[in-house]
């Protein structure tokens, strides 16, 4: 006899519970395609408006400012940086990147101070704190309006690097300070004072040890800098003077210009805005590859 | 700075934060060059505090640290010529293996060549050399401390300060990294001073064994003597290993009391250094575990044993003991550590009445 004839006979085998789960054979539910066909829709409702604009973008000379497309050609970009009828789009395409790369610089050097004094509390440091977030809830026509007028008293006149520049950094700032803080979080101040404790001084301490533990974080910084930055509009309405930055030549543009050369600059800066996230992430990944390439020597 | 004694003297140190409660509260402690020290206690008593005052991370708020007889309060780790290995181990995670290693060199103004010269042959000291140039994130934590410790000692230090050099390892490797930390300093033949909370890792290592509550030294000597002669009842018991019992002096006879519980009478216990205890006072005293036996109660024992009746509650095997847990004494537990060859002579079950005892001579007198 072998032993398992001591166990009473199974029961349950004999007629099989009423419900039973169907076995996992490794497909997916149906929630899964529900949820995806969900993500879907948001991402078409997310892109589809942009998307009808690249398309149009590149009608030919019949092209009008509705669907259906007429033709397809490359005139609207030509006609964009050529006609005069439709503003001076490059000048105000060097301004903005211009004006963007100040704002980066700045945003980034002032982050990282800020950063570096907040890794310890201090006396009023919440009341800092909220003071410099404060600036990121005050409507931004408002904000432009008040630092017009204050230059106005100051006897300042407004420009696209003065006044435009100010009112541009009150908002760069307080996001950048913010991702700093995260990126801070995850420094651990014992690296510190390891560092002191082997012998560096406070000014090798950051360039050896801080710097490069947070280089990744200071590019992000620097691309919300860049990219809050380029298309900046409520603020600097008010403020860039005489001669426009690209969101504000744009603005006008829809004013006034009845083309796709319109549509045509849509693409454009989408593509510039683009090439500057693909750099930064770029960087960042051959920051990396560099680290790993290095030791791998 | 060409002394290079690394002897530490600790005098009148007090450190507290706020100004009214003294994290550290008037600790004295001598240090001789070249001996292994631990600090042991519970978190939070001070331990660790000590340890960055003595590298220089933190200044005292009274009293003073010499190290090598020289005043070293207001000095730079580097001009202390002390070295920590911080709990985490803090290795920087841009860094290969090599370059952290270097690191202290680098900053101190040596050439690529050179600090990687001496980077690597310290690198071979600390038996890594085929992960020279992995990042610190690659590592085991194993590995991780051995870099740490290569880094600390490349400056030639004469105090390394570790910080729970070992609370981030598993139990195999904590024994084994212990065994290498032990090397180490005897390869270094420098001073080291080891905070832990683990009294096993700290009297498997230690020269000198600093036991601490509260921000005072409870005891401070050799392994054994804090181990087997603890001071006072907070020693015994943090050290473990003891039975602390609690009694009333009953009567004073010669160099002994005779000392009754709750199911305790008249025990023997030798006075020692313990002069001052009057009849009536209520005392602790100590037994080691492993020199409590059990009897079954009809057994006659001789008169120079004491004896406590006492029941089984529980029994543990523990391998090469048996850890036979017995009905508390006077709100005290009692515990036998009883080998496993006498054990199993004449075993005992939960339940039974027993004999503990002792030879008297063997229990200690606690200070108040």
């Amino acid at each position: 006899m072998s032993q398992t004839a001591v166990l009473p006979p199974a029961r349950a085998s004999a007629a099989p519970r009423a419900r039973r789960r169907a076995p996992d054979r490794g497909g997916r539910p149906w929630t899964f395609y529900v949820l995806a066909a969900l993500f879907v829709l948001y991402v078409l409702a997310l892109y589809g408006p942009m998307i009808c604009i690249y398309i149009l973008s590149f009608q030919d000379v019949r092209g009008g400012l509705v669907f259906p497309m007429r033709g397809t050609s490359l005139h609207w970009f030509v006609d964009l940086f050529t006609q005069v009828r439709t503003g001076d789009v490059k000048g105000a395409f060097g301004r903005s990147i211009r004006l963007a790369a100040i704002v980066t610089v700045l945003t980034v050097i002032v982050s990282f101070m800020a950063g570096l004094a907040f890794r310890k509390r201090f006396v009023g440091d919440s009341v800092v704190f909220y003071l410099m977030i404060g600036s990121l809830v005050a409507p931004g026509l408002v904000l432009g309006l008040g630092v017009g007028l204050l230059c106005n008293l100051l006897g300042i006149e407004a420009s696209w690097y003065g006044s435009a520049l100010g009112a541009q950094l009150s908002w760069t700032l307080p996001f950048g300070v913010l991702v700093m803080f995260a990126v801070m979080s995850r420094f651990n101040a014992v690296w510190e004072e390891a560092a002191r404790d082997l012998g560096a001084s406070p000014w090798q301490t950051v360039v050896l040890v801080i710097l490069p533990i947070i280089a990744p974080g200071l590019v992000a910084v620097a691309l919300f800098g860049f990219t809050l930055s380029y298309d900046e509009f409520a603020r600097t309405l008010l403020t860039a003077g005489s001669l426009n930055t690209l969101p504000l030549e744009i603005w006008s543009m829809t004013l006034n210009v009845t083309s796709p050369s319109l549509y045509a600059l849509g693409t454009v800066t989408t593509i510039i805005s683009f090439l500057i996230i693909g750099l930064s992430l770029g960087t960042i990944a051959w920051m990396q590859k560099r680290r790993a390439r290095k030791t791998a020597r | 700075m060409a002394d290079g004694n690394g002897s530490i003297e600790l005098a009148g140190l007090v450190k507290s934060y706020d100004g009214v409660t003294r994290v550290v509260d008037g600790v004295n402690l001598k240090v001789p060059d070249g001996a292994y020290c631990c600090f042991l206690g519970p978190s939070g008593c001070g331990k660790t505090t000590i340890l960055r005052m003595i590298a220089g991370h933190e200044d005292p708020t009274d009293g003073e640290i010499l190290i090598g007889d020289e005043q070293v309060v207001g000095l730079d780790p580097v001009e202390r010529r002390t070295a920590m290995m911080f709990q985490s181990y803090a290795l920087f995670p841009h860094l290969s293996v090599r370059e952290n290693i270097a690191f202290p060199l680098r900053v101190r103004g040596a050439g690529t060549a050179e600090r990687h010269k001496a980077a690597d042959a310290m690198i071979e000291k600390v038996r890594l050399t085929e992960l020279a140039d992995r990042l610190p994130g690659e590592l085991s934590g194993g590995q991780q401390q051995r870099v740490a410790l290569a880094r600390a000692a490349i400056t030639g230090p004469r105090v390394l300060l570790l910080d729970e050099p070992l609370s981030a390892l598993d139990e195999q490797l904590r024994v084994q990294m212990r065994q290498e930390l032990s090397r180490m300093q005897r390869d270094l033949g420098i001073t080291f001073v080891h905070v832990t909370h683990t009294q096993l890792e700290a009297i498997a290592i230690a020269d000198i064994v600093v036991v601490m509550e509260k921000g005072k030294i409870r005891q401070a000597g050799p392994a054994r003597d804090v181990y087997d002669q603890p001071r006072d009842r907070y020693v015994a018991e943090f050290l473990g290993g003891q039975n602390v019992l609690r009694g009333k002096v009953a009567r004073i006879d010669g160099g002994s009391a005779l000392i009754s519980a709750d199911s305790m009478r008249d025990v023997v216990v030798p006075l020692g250094a313990h002069g001052g205890v009057a009849v009536g006072d209520t005392v602790d005293f100590a037994i080691r575990r492993d020199d409590v036996g059990l009897s079954r109660p009809q057994a006659v024992s001789p008169e120079s044993r004491a004896k406590v009746p006492s029941r089984v509650r529980s029994i543990e095997y523990q391998g090469n003991f048996v850890k036979v847990m017995l009905d508390d004494v006077g709100g005290d537990e009692l515990i036998a550590y009883v080998p496993d060859r006498i054990f199993y002579l004449d075993p005992v079950s939960v339940g039974d009445v027993v004999l503990a005892g002792w030879d008297r001579d063997k229990a200690r007198m606690l200070a108040r």
